[in-house]
């Protein structure tokens, strides 16, 4: 299995992170749905929001039944449905895109496994560089998870503040690119604070690994950005850009160099 | 495939498991252990046992239908959840959970569901322990099943209408977990069905499987036979994995689930998830699943909002596959002719859900002979369904 180790990052995600980090630079890793507001927006927003100083992009490739997300993500994986866009046709979108930073696929596994043994390596020839699954968690399916952890992604792998300590090393120890933590209880969604057990959760989750850390999940604001840009690696932004992108690409855009100018502040 | 013995607790053959958010895991470990140690616990089981006596109104009967066993030209008898109190074989379920919920500490419960007999019957124990409740509920099932709404809130739970999707029992299911998510610490989630993540599906047929267990008792005692067939309608599973739980260990007994056909299976409007799904991952489990080539889940259509789901429970799959169980079909139009037949011969009103099942024994009529003991599960009574069949027109009177 590839990098299942938590003191190796070999993968070119994690190098690009580390990379980074060595900078002092704080990940920005923004979020978009692939076909939200359409897919010709989706290849305009990737290129726009890498000119405004994201360093990574996440892609969702929507689903019909998004528990893990609030009303934003769910209401634009609905839009990318209705405009027809599937796992392949948002590697289209992200080939035509043709950005440099690197490349996240964020969804849920039917969408993944509906696209076929063959979908990891179509993945990588688009110029994708890591795989998110929200619905599968460590252990609960040796067969596909070993799929996506010896394929040619970087599969990242999510902690939650409700995971012991102990199943946090075993989650690091099966992932790569970076560990994505969700800094609280719940779906995505913006909001306006940063959950006061954050610190506690960084902290045990730094003991049990040495992949980067990006938190992810409720922040929305230059500072919240900052706040959290002090204590882990790079944080994640959905919902809000997300919404951003609802109203205009100069929007979202608006917002990542915002965010941008916060994390290099914090 | 090789799994492990923890993986195999989790499945029926490849089908089940847990694909949830990691947000969930510790919550799924920690019910997996605390349903363990209840069912080991004589206390636990006797106060359910007594609770399920004197508040639910166990054993149910097993009736004799004599004009219907005479039309097919079998003996037809019925296990008589509908006699339970609130009206069908989900407070068993109910009961159970909440009970384990109180065990565990948690006093806010959650719930969803479709024909909001689920709903109905979590907010009737939870009025009985005290505990808050919130039931999500689709727009489209909210209007066809006024009346149970109007129950579940003069019980004290708050019914939260869900405008996502369909609206209907997927999207509540879906709703449910994100409230279950965000508020896991004081939260336990009464999942309706033998669906879900594990433990699940196992748990609520256990808390089911007393419908099978007294029904084999019962029948036994009446006609000192098995049954050739079972009979169930299957929307995410439990009254049928409730009632096979009874048989499945006895070869010769048939297992036959009914599925909703909706308009027809030719039309892709129908909620049969066994007949014409495909392996697929909703809500937690990897079961049959109506889902395009995409992985997109397809809407379900059924005239009984409490079999209107895409999915099926994981064991129901691991049967078919297996080919312990059959998995069978009747359409929106078949099952109100059931509705009405049960009612006109028998005098018992079924639920829509269960007159599926019905139009399925009265279809096969020409394979049944004398010799056979047909054992129907009556899931539910139909009163919550009489202001739509009525105002369908569909049946005449
Ligand atoms: C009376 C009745 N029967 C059957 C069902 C279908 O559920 P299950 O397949 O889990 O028994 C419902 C669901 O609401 C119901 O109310």
């Amino acid at each position: 299995m590839q990098s299942t180790s938590a003191t190796t990052s070999s993968d070119a995600l994690s190098r690009h992170l580390e990379a980074l980090g060595a900078r002092r630079r704080r990940a920005l890793v923004v979020y978009i749905t692939a076909g939200h507001p359409s897919p010709d927006a989706t290849i305009a927003l990737m290129r726009a929001l890498e000119q405004a100083g994201a360093d990574v992009i996440e892609v969702g490739v929507p689903f019909s039944d998004p528990m893990a997300d609030g009303p934003v993500i769910q209401a634009s994986s609905q839009r990318g449905l209705d405009h027809g866009v599937s796992f392949d046709r948002a590697l289209d979108l992200i080939a035509t895109a043709a950005v440099s930073v690197p490349i996240v696929l964020f969804s849920y596994l039917n969408p993944v496994l509906a696209a076929g043994e063959d979908a990891l390596r179509r993945a990588a020839a688009a110029g994708v560089h890591g795989i998110l699954i929200t619905d599968l968690p460590v252990g609960s399916d040796r067969v596909r998870e070993r799929w996506l952890g010896t394929g040619p992604l970087a599969f990242v792998r999510l902690v939650a503040p409700t995971t012991p300590t102990e199943r946090m090393r075993e989650i690091a120890a099966h992932g790569s690119g970076f560990v994505y933590l969700i800094s609280r209880l719940g779906v995505t969604g913006a909001r306006e604070d940063v959950a006061s057990e954050l610190p506690d959760v960084i902290a045990r989750l730094r003991t049990a690994t040495a992949l980067p850390v990006c938190v992810g999940f409720g922040i929305s604001t230059p500072e919240q950005a900052q706040i959290v840009g002090r204590m882990a690696d790079g944080i994640v932004v959905g919902s809000a850009i997300v919404r951003a992108a609802g109203t205009s690409i100069d929007a979202a855009a608006e917002l990542t160099r915002t965010l941008r100018d916060a994390l290099d502040s914090a | 495939m090789n799994w492990t013995e923890a993986e195999l607790d989790e499945r029926f053959g490849p089908f089940g498991g847990r694909y949830v958010p990691e947000t969930l895991i510790p919550a799924l470990d920690a019910l997996t252990v605390a349903y363990a140690e209840a069912v080991a616990d004589a206390a636990f089981c006797e106060e359910l046992e007594s609770l399920a006596r004197h508040y639910v109104g166990r054993p149910s009967a097993l009736t004799f239908a004599p004009r219907f066993s005479e039309r097919i030209g079998a003996s037809v008898w019925l296990k008589r959840e509908d006699l339970n109190h609130t009206g069908a074989h989900k407070i068993n379920n109910a009961l159970g959970q909440a009970l384990l919920a109180v065990r565990m500490g948690k006093r806010r419960i959650i719930a969803e569901t479709g024909a909001g007999q689920h709903g109905v019957a979590t907010a009737t124990v939870c009025a009985r322990f005290g505990l808050e409740c919130v039931v999500y509920m689709g727009e489209e099932d909210m209007r066809r099943q006024a009346l149970n709404v109007y129950r579940m809130r003069l019980m004290g739970a708050t019914v939260v209408p869900v405008t996502t999707g369909t609206r209907t029992l997927k999207d509540a299911t879906t709703e449910a977990i994100r409230d279950w998510v965000t508020n896991v610490e004081g939260s336990h989630y009464i999942i309706g069905s033998v669906v879900g993540p594990a433990p699940y599906p196992r748990m609520v047929r256990d808390f089911q499987s007393v419908v099978g267990a007294e029904a084999r008792a019962q029948l036994l005692a009446a006609t000192n036979r098995l049954p050739t067939t079972v009979v169930a309608c299957v929307g995410g599973g439990s009254n049928a994995m409730g009632i096979f739980a009874g048989f499945v260990d006895d070869s010769g007994v048939e297992l036959v689930g009914v599925e909703a056909a909706g308009e027809g299976l030719e039309t892709g409007n129908h909620s049969a998830s066994l007949s014409m799904g495909t392996p697929g991952v909703l809500h937690g489990a990897l079961s049959y699943l109506l889902q395009d080539a995409n992985g997109q889940v397809h809407p379900a259509h059924s005239i009984s909002a409490g079999l209107d789901y895409p999915g099926v429970g994981p064991e129901h799959a691991y049967l078919k596959d297996i080919g312990r169980a059959r998995y069978e079909a009747v359409t929106d139009r078949e099952a109100l002719d059931g509705f009405a037949l049960l009612a006109r011969m028998e005098g018992i009103v079924p639920a829509l859900e269960t007159a599926h099942a019905v139009a399925w024994i009265d279809r096969e009529r020409s394979r049944w002979s004398s010799h056979d003991l047909v054992l129907l599960c009556v899931s539910g009574r139909g009163d919550k369904d009489v202001a739509q069949v009525s105002d369908l027109g569909a049946v005449s009177t």
